[in-house]
């Protein structure tokens, strides 16, 4: 299998204060990994680093895509070659709506992978999307509100879920996806989780929590613990169990 | 760049319609202005007394014209606001035709061609074939063209140049014009007085309903240009019209004015709209007074988008004057390098159960200076009377500002008043979250700028909400720095 996303020494400073502080990780083609640790560990901003947050400093390392070097790449560019940040806290933009929202960025990702291709109808989108939030259970007008505005804490997880659903990234990193939904909910997400991307070869999904919870109904391929700005632990399902138990004061 | 597409599904047919070519050049190109070695620069009596000569008007109106001339000379500059002392009466052009027919010509056809093709250009003729009911296009100091759909001249509506307005329709003008906005007002409406010309009358007759609206489009083309079209609209008992007015000119790096007068009579259980999209060039003074006066169970509505000129002052006036009237003002404003958009609203009310409701955005840009200013007074007599005013403020970068400046008085108990003020900056998280789905910066940006505009354009016509996006577009294209 080859190599998806590829973390070396990464080094990472937001205002002078170094939060990462030489971070490696490694995720193939195929894998889910979970990545795991206290509040304030790091695993936000390493997600946010991957994505091209304007905000932090690399100081050191690098960060390599398909074995490509996206250091210097804008957020839009990585996410036209398939990088997807589900987020912990989605923004609300009022005045735009949803489907909107997500058709520009379907264009635009349509337009980087298939540039002959004239960009998709209104219409077709539409149908598309109601097919994907019918699997969702969400109710239809969720599209035609405005994006994240008034959602539940829920609903904007659901919402990201869908977006990651319809854009179809190669790597997903899923920034607390878990937190603040119902079981139910959970369960709709992490089958989609699956479906989207496990179930497709070549993709790569890269879970941080900071609960177990979600690993009953997403088993991953491996475990990473995070903590002080470095992942201090690495291993297999049964790592997420022994936190469980014991929780990370141990390690 | 902003997918225009993603507006809505209706947007994705007007891509090709009726303003989608409009560009830069289109609005800043200036035609072959010959006809204005004819004219001469500043402001006199003699000038005065030519202009009303030229149109063979009454006697009262040149009386009135020289007595506004007076009053000019009188009234200072305004001592608030944005300062005029650049501003040199001297250089403006105050009164040139570039074409000598007076009404306007009937037909397209008969338009000059190097007149015609600027309409063009703004697609004009092409809007009054798909969505208007009938328009009226000036250029420089006169109307050019003007019509109106044969079955609204059998209801009796009129909608005539000005100028000719005067001499067909003399009594009905007498009886309105400039009793909404007297030349005693302020030193621009005592200048509007002097020297005005062109501009739109329309009258709607008791109980007729217009449903397509009506457009005056108004161009400048020379430099140094000085425009005082005089916009009179009569709305009888029950009538309901929507007019749209729209204006540009070109470039010259040079001061151009333009100081018009919009007059507004909507009578009782009348319903009017105007909506306005200005895109004066940014060496224009726009100093424009609009108002209306509105009877007993009236609607006025005020929606404008101010996205042109270097120093605008405008703030739309209703007064309600009658029990249970209403107004409803919506604004825009785009302050970009170099401009200060002064814009607000003036309310008074003075009938009992009369509400108004004031919504105003603007943004700010490239060290562009937007500011509210708003007058809402609320009169003893205007029992249980109820205004709410909501402005939003948009800074796009760390060079631009924004001010608000409220003024409201309330002269009884029973009135509810309500105001809320929010400023807002481009927020680097929003831009962030956008582009993490692949869209570029710059469209991120214009994408949120328009959400923030969105619950005033879409109470434009699908037509005019396209051009008002593609005018946004323009602005924004400068990327943010």
């Amino acid at each position: 299998m080859t190599q998806l996303l590829e973390i070396k020494d990464l080094e990472v400073a937001i205002d002078n204060k170094t939060i990462l502080k030489g971070v490696n990780l490694t995720i193939k083609e195929g894998e889910v990994h979970t990545l795991m640790g206290p509040n304030g560990s790091g695993k936000s901003t390493l997600s946010n680093v991957i994505m091209g947050h304007p905000k932090y400093q690399v100081t050191s390392g690098d960060i390599l895509y398909k074995g490509k070097n996206i250091l210097k790449m804008e957020p839009h560019e990585r996410a036209l070659i398939g990088i997807f940040l589900a987020f912990q806290y989605p923004k609300e933009i009022t005045g735009v709506t949803l489907e909107e929202f997500l058709l520009a960025a379907y264009r635009a990702k349509q337009a980087h992978t298939d540039p002959d291709k004239p960009p998709i109808l209104v219409f077709r989108f539409k149908k598309m999307l109601r097919e994907v939030m019918a699997e969702f259970k969400m109710p239809e007008d969720f599209a035609e509100r405005f994006l994240n505005h008034g959602f539940s804490g829920g609903e904007k997880k659901k919402a990201e879920a869908l977006q990651m659903a319809v854009l179809q990234p190669t790597l997903a990193i899923m920034d607390e996806t878990d937190s603040g939904l119902d079981v139910d909910a959970l369960k709709t997400i992490t089958a989609n989780i699956d479906k989207v991307m496990r179930k497709r070869e070549k993709t790569g999904v890269l879970l941080v929590t900071h609960y177990q919870r979600i690993l009953k109904h997403l088993e991953p391929d491996y475990v990473h613990v995070m903590k002080n700005g470095r992942i201090i632990k690495s291993g297999g399902p049964e790592l997420a169990h022994e936190l469980e138990e014991k929780g990370y004061e141990h390690l | 760049m902003i997918d225009p597409t993603v507006k809505s599904e209706a947007g994705t047919k007007s891509e090709k319609g009726i303003f989608a070519r409009l560009n830069r050049d289109t609005l800043d190109h200036s035609d072959p202005s010959d006809y204005m070695e004819k004219f001469k620069k500043g402001i006199s009596p003699q000038l005065v007394a030519h202009i009303s000569k030229d149109k063979e008007e009454p006697e009262w109106m040149l009386h009135q014209r020289m007595k506004a001339y007076e009053n000019f000379t009188r009234i200072p500059l305004p001592n608030w606001g944005p300062n005029l002392e650049a501003l040199n009466f001297d250089e403006i052009c105050f009164f040139a035709k570039a074409a000598d027919k007076k009404g306007g010509y009937e037909s397209w056809d008969k338009v000059p061609a190097y007149i015609k093709n600027t309409f063009d250009r703004l697609g004009i003729p092409e809007a009054e074939k798909k969505v208007l009911a009938g328009v009226g296009a000036q250029y420089e100091s006169e109307v050019i063209y003007h019509s109106l759909e044969n079955e609204l001249k059998e209801q009796g509506v009129l909608f005539l140049d000005m100028d000719l307005a005067l001499q067909k329709h003399h009594d009905l003008v007498q009886k309105y014009f400039m009793k909404c906005v007297p030349a005693t007002d302020h030193k621009f409406s005592a200048l509007h007085g002097a020297v005005w010309s062109g501009g739109t009358f329309l009258y709607v007759p008791s109980g007729v309903k217009v449903k397509k609206p009506l457009q005056a489009y108004f161009r400048m083309n020379a430099m140094n240009m000085g425009q005082f079209e005089h916009t009179l609209i009569i709305v009888e008992e029950g009538a309901e019209a929507h007019y749209i007015e729209g204006c540009s000119a070109p470039k010259y790096g040079s001061n151009a004015l333009h100081a018009g007068c919009v007059e507004v009579f909507v009578s009782k259980g009348a319903k009017f709209r105007y909506s306005s999209v200005e895109n004066w060039s940014k060496d224009t003074y726009n100093l424009n007074t609009k108002r209306a006066i509105i009877e007993e169970g009236g609607t006025m509505e005020w929606v404008g988008g101010n996205m042109g000129s270097g120093v605008t002052m405008l703030y739309p006036c209703s007064i309600l004057k009658g029990r249970n009237a209403r107004a409803d003002h919506l604004g825009i404003a785009f302050a970009n390098a170099g401009q200060i958009q002064d814009t607000g609203a003036r309310v008074l009310h003075l009938g009992e159960n009369t509400g108004s409701k004031i919504t105003m955005k603007s943004i700010s840009k490239g060290g562009g200076h937007s500011i509210y200013r708003s007058d809402i007074r609320i009169a003893k007599t205007a029992k249980n009377a109820i205004s709410q005013i909501e402005c939003d403020a948009l800074i796009l970068d760390p060079i631009s500002v924004s001010d608000t400046f409220p003024n409201i008085k309330v002269d009884n108990n029973s009135a509810t008043v309500s105001h809320e003020a929010r400023v807002g900056r481009l927020n680097e998280e929003d831009i962030f979250y956008l582009t993490s789905r692949g869209i570029e910066k710059a469209q991120a940006e214009a994408m949120i700028v328009n959400g923030f505009i969105s619950p005033i354009v879409r109470e434009l016509p699908l037509e005019y909400a396209v051009e008002m996006n593609r005018l946004i577009e323009l602005e924004m294209e400068n990327s943010i720095g």
